[in-house]
């Protein structure tokens, strides 16, 4: 079966990197092809957000590298976490001039650290905690 | 196999079958039950339902516990489903459809 922590991509692109940079860093050219709509403030650190309006889904972006026009990179949720889970997959985009196009290569990596086969107790204990907290509640309600 | 992908696989395994669905999805929503209280509430019958159970927790998905006036209350253990969902995160990224629409969006 095997586990992946990695996802890895290479496509090679008819445009030159600095048309292929504006299609991945911009919120115009995100929105082309990524979701439907996108904001992105381009700076490590800063927010970005993709959306598909039509099946009611956002992402939110944390963006961490932006080397112009060599490397994108951002952190974003993994599928089946929370948003605000501080677990969350890091993406690199990098761009590579060849001929008169560009080779994009996009690495995702991280979803190793869903891997709590090793740790059942702390979500063991979180479940029961539910349990106790609102055990605690109705002690508190019925004080 | 690793010690990850037999839990995983017990929680595929366990997920196949329409009735286990059904009582981890009552304990995943309903909290620690008694084979009893989910007979009541589920269209499966009590029989089958310990027969379940004891396979559930075989496989570590659901731990007994000792209930009021002693009777044996079974709980759903999540860290398999975890371990599963790592699996399922992987599987459901996709980036094949995205990077299609990029290239024939920048040939345009």
């Amino acid at each position: 079966m095997g586990f992946p922590d990695r996802i890895e991509r290479s496509v090679r692109l008819a445009r030159r990197p600095d048309v292929v940079w504006e299609a991945v860093t911009t919120a115009d050219g995100l929105a082309s092809w990524f979701g439907d709509r996108a904001e992105i403030d381009l700076r490590p650190g800063g927010a970005g957000r993709l959306m598909w309006t039509d099946e009611g889904l956002a992402a939110e972006l944390r963006v961490e590298r932006v080397e112009p026009p060599h490397v994108f990179a951002f952190t974003w949720p993994m599928h089946g976490v929370p948003a605000d889970d501080p677990r969350r997959s890091y993406v690199e985009f990098t761009l590579t001039a060849d001929g008169d196009g560009t080779l994009l290569t996009v690495v995702e990596t991280g979803f190793a650290q869903l891997d709590d086969a090793h740790h059942p107790t702390a979500y063991d204990g979180h479940t029961e905690g539910w349990g106790r907290e609102l055990g605690e509640l109705v002690e508190h309600l019925s004080a | 196999m690793s010690e990850d992908e037999l839990v995983a696989e017990r929680v595929f395994a366990a997920l196949a079958d329409p009735s286990r669905r059904a009582l981890l999805a009552e304990l995943a929503t309903g909290g620690p039950a008694t084979a009893t209280d989910l007979a009541a509430r589920l269209p499966i019958s009590r029989q089958a339902i310990t027969k379940h159970l004891t396979r559930l927790a075989d496989a570590g998905l659901v731990a007994a516990e000792a209930g009021e006036r002693r009777r044996i209350r079974y709980r759903l253990r999540s860290a398999p489903m975890r371990t599963a969902q790592r699996f399922l995160a992987a599987l459901a990224r996709d980036w094949d459809g995205p990077l299609d629409r990029l290239a024939r969006h920048l040939e345009e």
